[in-house]
């Protein structure tokens, strides 16, 4: 469809250049555009004669300078007979040169593959069924807006900012929601970890705080206890940490998925050797609660970005590194990514072109 | 695909473009009427194509279209309506795509009108269109392109700065490109002559037009500019001798200039060359404008971001074009033949002291504006040159251009008496020395004052002498004869009066009272003739903005006579405050009050005016395009002409043969 609108365009463009060629022009004495010109000239002079703007003896010799100047200038009208050889190459350049400049340019900025996306369509299509997640937080945004105390608005989009990694927004609707609607074990372990994850995973006092109050309001939350648990790490109480886990895990439900990440931690306390290959990790990490896998795929992004910015890596694990950003909507990270990656594989003309690609499908470009 | 026909629309009209800039050309140089002939439909389809792609940008920003990056960066959903459709233009991509526009615009308008004129000349001049319109359009897809897509579009945008969040941006933008782009008509032209190497009376007759449609719509377009920068800045000041007010400012004067060493050569044929070399200086400095302000020179509300590669592009387009001129006018000026020699007491004698003192009170602007960034460039010094400069080397040139203004117009061509001149102005002269004594008795206040607002008065009633004396002149009834007279010397009448008003409105500034007051709920402060009293200070929401208005009551002895709000908005997204000052115009004056900060304690800082007949200077402006617009109306003058002329076709040249 859009190729039919560009062409009926080129052709428009084509037409207006051939069809002054084409057209026969008789140019009459009488239509030469100077004797019009001339005639307004003569009737000027004498208006001002009239109105005592020019003197009148002065009349005659103004009207002689006028006509001077017309003869002047019809002695140099254009030649009524055109050379065909010249039409020709003007009517060849149009048809040639203007779908050729004009596509070869195009496909240089042009985008045709992307559609409009006017707002109010995006906003319509989450109604009819396709998840939008973005296009909700829009909406419940807005309604924050017109409405910042309802409580339960923040409520619902704090855990969702919170999985989206924008932990300051996150913080942000927490601490309005524990304002509106009070305490409650799941808010403030929420309120935690939002902390956290603005402070690129550490237990801060203030996440610590939250911890504690979330504890107390609930204790068989484990999120809470976990992260208790890497505060004591943190501190440098491998001990306490050990015991707090050991007994978060014994305690447990029966099954419950979040389990085995757990045992790994105590293990890896213990100096076992116990994180397994990729897949395991993904799979428990899969099972974890929502919040706290966003938590532990971000230290996954962090380790491999440490890991390829210091020992370098394949194409492979490059790429996969700048989707995880892109994913995590951290585009700043995901473009520092590319340009590591750049550096990293500059011998190697076709993983860059591979890059350039990836930069173009995620929308990364300048 | 609304969006993307659009983009392609606009990388059509730049292929057009380049051919508009040169088969036309060609046919010139081979006289070949068809490919002459070709410059006006391709000039019309490249307009086509432009408004197309002017109307997709807009589609995109009304529809909130996230996927465009400039509509991202300049753009809320919440923002409203008219904010989106002005918001296109209120960022640097959308702007140099409507300043591309206007110039299509112009350009077929070119195409359309004045079929009076010679093929050679059209086809020379929209050739020359199409050079600067090629030019700019690659500029704008190179540099600057408004239709860059993000592959994910984010679904919120980040809001258009709050400045420019007013309805001043509805129209000031727009005025003002018609008239620096409208001086590229007259560029054009003059380039076109020089080509075709023959210029006369008739050149002047068909470009006087496109330069009164320039000056008038640069008159109203410098105009609400300083009219928005009064109301929105919080200072109460209306010029600021701001570098990118002096680039509108400096075509302001030199179109000035063309316009009245046009009518010289309308009607003498003389100054030809000094007229082609004004025609080029206007849109140089046109020019120089769009290059100070979009280039990233300067930092300023104008200067929307700042990219070196741009600052380069418009460089070299401004090197290229002012440039290629110059040497074209080097080559070609010495072939025009000169104009006849004339008195210096005469009409065209005043109208040369005229070009004489607005071209050095333009230098004198150019030093003022660009001495400090050449200074900068070279030596890293920064130093600002303010109104002390343009106090000292501005002011006293265009006094003496204000007292010889209505002298000029009392001679009469070829030779004049100053003598005679005088005498038709004593009633004017009379009226000056009233309105200084009186003023001097009810107002007192500075010399200064006293002195320029009676100048004015001289102004305002000599302007209109030439008019009375040849109303009063022969029989008749007075007014018939009056109204009888040429549309053109009402013109120049009104517009030399619109100089004058708006000098009354300068120089009431000397009346003017300021206060700065820190206010609660309850207190009064005197400004002047006025009480005003802030009776409530409450907090607001707009739609995209809270803000904390102080409703204040404007008293008279007493009496409440108007109530204002100004008011201190917060615009969340971009994180800016923004001042909307509160305004009572009463009767020629206005109380303004601006919040300049809401203090923890509930109170208000408050600066406070009382700007005594300070809507002249404005009304002087709308005055002196009022003057344009009739200028442009008179047959003689403007486009109307034509038809006329067409009508009454062969007897007068006939008569003229004889």
């Amino acid at each position: 469809m859009i190729w039919v609108v560009f062409a009926v365009m080129t052709g428009l463009a084509v037409f207006s250049v051939l069809w002054p060629l084409s057209r026969s022009r008789r140019i009459s004495p009488a239509n030469l555009p100077n004797i019009s010109l001339y005639e307004a000239q003569v009737a000027e002079i004498d208006r001002d004669a009239a109105s005592g703007l020019i003197p009148a003896p002065d009349v005659p010799a103004a009207k002689a300078e006028a006509a001077r100047r017309l003869l002047a200038v019809s002695a140099a009208q254009p030649r009524s007979a055109p050379s065909q050889r010249n039409l020709r190459i003007a009517a060849l350049a149009a048809i040639i040169l203007i779908p050729v400049l004009a596509l070869g340019l195009y496909s240089r900025v042009g985008r045709p593959d992307l559609p409009d996306e006017p707002l109010s369509d995006r906003l319509q299509a989450t109604d009819s069924g396709k998840t939008d997640i973005a296009a909700a937080i829009v909406r419940i945004e807005a309604h924050l807006r017109e409405h910042p105390e309802d409580g339960r608005g923040w409520d619902v989009i704090a855990p969702v900012y919170l999985r989206l990694g924008r932990a300051d927004d996150a913080r942000r609707a927490f601490t309005e929601a524990i304002r509106l609607l009070g305490d409650s074990a799941a808010r403030e372990a929420g309120l935690g970890e939002a902390i956290l994850a603005n402070a690129q995973g550490v237990v801060t006092a203030e996440a610590r705080q939250a911890f504690e109050k979330a504890k107390a309001a609930d204790p068989a939350l484990p999120q809470p206890r976990y992260y208790l648990g890497v505060a004591a790490l943190q501190d440098g109480k491998p001990d306490e940490a050990r015991a707090i886990w050991t007994k978060l895990a014994d305690e447990a439900p029966a099954g419950a998925s979040w389990v085995p990440v757990i045992r790994q931690r105590i293990a890896a306390l213990d100096g076992t050797p116990a994180a397994g290959p990729d897949g395991a990790a993904g799979k428990s990490i899969a099972a974890l609660p929502p919040a706290q896998r966003a938590a532990a795929i971000r230290s996954m992004v962090e380790g491999l970005s440490a890991r390829l910015q210091q020992s370098g890596g394949s194409l492979d694990e490059w790429q996969r590194l700048v989707r995880a950003y892109s994913v995590l909507n951290e585009p700043e990270k995901a473009r520092a990514a590319l340009i590591h990656a750049r550096k990293n594989l500059s011998g190697d003309a076709g993983a860059n072109a591979e890059l350039d690609r990836l930069a173009h499908q995620l929308g990364l470009e300048g | 695909m609304i969006v993307e026909a659009g983009h392609y629309a606009l990388v059509l009209a730049f292929v057009l473009a380049l051919f508009q800039a040169t088969v036309p050309l060609i046919g010139v140089g081979l006289r070949d009427a068809r490919l002459m002939q070709s410059a006006r439909s391709v000039a019309l389809t490249q307009f086509a194509f432009v408004a197309i792609a002017y109307a997709a940008l807009t589609y995109a920003h009304v529809t909130s279209d996230f996927s465009l990056v400039n509509v991202y960066e300049n753009s809320h959903s919440a923002k409203p309506l008219v904010y989106k459709i002005s918001g296109v233009w209120g960022n640097h991509e959308g702007s140099m795509l409507l300043w591309v526009l206007v110039l299509s615009i112009c350009g077929a308008s070119v195409a359309l009108f004045s079929r009076i004129m010679p093929e050679t000349l059209r086809a020379g001049a929209l050739g020359v269109q199409g050079w600067i319109g090629a030019a700019f359009l690659l500029f704008v897809l190179a540099t600057s392109n408004p239709f860059a897509r993000f592959a994910q579009a984010p679904l919120e945008g980040r809001d258009l700065n709050p400045i420019l969040q007013d309805p001043g941006l509805a129209i000031h933008p727009p005025l003002l490109y018609l008239g620096y782009v409208g001086f590229s008509v007259t560029f054009s032209f003059a380039a076109a002559a020089l080509i075709s190497g023959r210029i006369d009376a008739g050149w002047a007759r068909i470009v006087r037009p496109w330069v009164l449609a320039a000056w008038t719509f640069l008159t109203l377009g410098i105009a609400m500019g300083s009219y928005w920068a009064y109301y929105t800045l919080g200072w109460g000041g209306f010029w600021f001798w701001d570098p990118v007010e002096n680039a509108s400012l400096m075509p302001w004067l030199a179109g000035t200039a063309l316009l009245h060493c046009m009518s010289v050569m309308q009607k003498r044929d003389a100054l030809k060359i000094w007229t082609i070399f004004l025609a080029i200086l206007a849109f140089s400095l046109s020019l120089l404008g769009t290059f100070l302000v979009r280039s990233g020179v300067l930092t300023s509300v104008h200067a929307f971001a700042n990219d070196p590669a741009r600052g380069v592009f418009i460089l070299v387009i401004l090197v290229l074009f002012i440039g290629g001129a110059l040497v074209l006018f080097a080559l070609r000026a010495n072939t025009l033949q000169a104009g006849g020699v004339f008195a210096p007491v005469s009409r065209e004698g005043a109208l040369v002291l005229n070009n004489l003192l607005l071209t050095c009170a333009c230098a004198t602007v150019f030093i003022g504006t660009l001495y400090p960034l050449v200074l900068e460039a070279v030596t890293g010094e920064k130093i600002s040159v303010g109104a002390p400069y343009f106090n000292l080397t501005f002011v006293p040139l265009c006094l003496p251009l204000a007292i010889a203004m209505p002298f000029g117009q009392q001679l009469a061509w070829k030779r004049g008496s100053l003598l005679g001149a005088a005498q038709r102005l004593t009633l004017a002269i009379g009226c000056e020395f009233l309105a200084v004594v009186a003023l001097a008795l009810v107002k007192g206040g500075p010399v200064l004052s006293v002195m320029a607002a009676g100048l004015a008065i001289f102004l305002i009633t000599g302007s209109f002498a030439d008019i009375g004396a040849r109303a009063l002149r022969g029989g008749g009834h007075v007014f018939a004869r009056a109204f009888g007279l040429p549309r053109s010397a009402w013109a120049t009448a009104i517009a030399h009066a619109g100089i004058g008003v708006t000098l009354f409105g300068l120089a009431s500034t000397g009346w003017g009272v300021e206060e700065v007051a820190r206010m609660q709920p309850g207190q009064t402060v005197a400004v002047g003739p006025y009480e005003v009293t802030v009776a409530s200070i409450t907090p607001g929401k707009g739609p995209n903005y809270d803000e904390t208005v102080a409703h204040t009551l404007v008293r008279s002895g007493g009496v409440a006579i108007t109530e204002i709000n100004p008011s201190q908005r917060f615009y969340p997204v971009r994180e800016m405050h923004r001042a909307e000052a509160g305004i009572a115009t009463l009767g020629l004056g206005q109380i303004y009050m601006s919040v300049a900060e809401v203090n923890r304690d509930g109170s208000i800082d408050a600066r406070l005016y009382w700007k005594p007949f300070v809507i002249l200077i404005w009304i002087g402006a709308l005055v002196m395009a009022a003057g344009g617009l009739l200028s442009l109306s008179d047959r003689r003058i403007g486009f109307a002409f034509v038809a006329r002329a067409r009508r009454s076709a062969a007897p007068a040249f006939q008569q003229a043969a004889e």
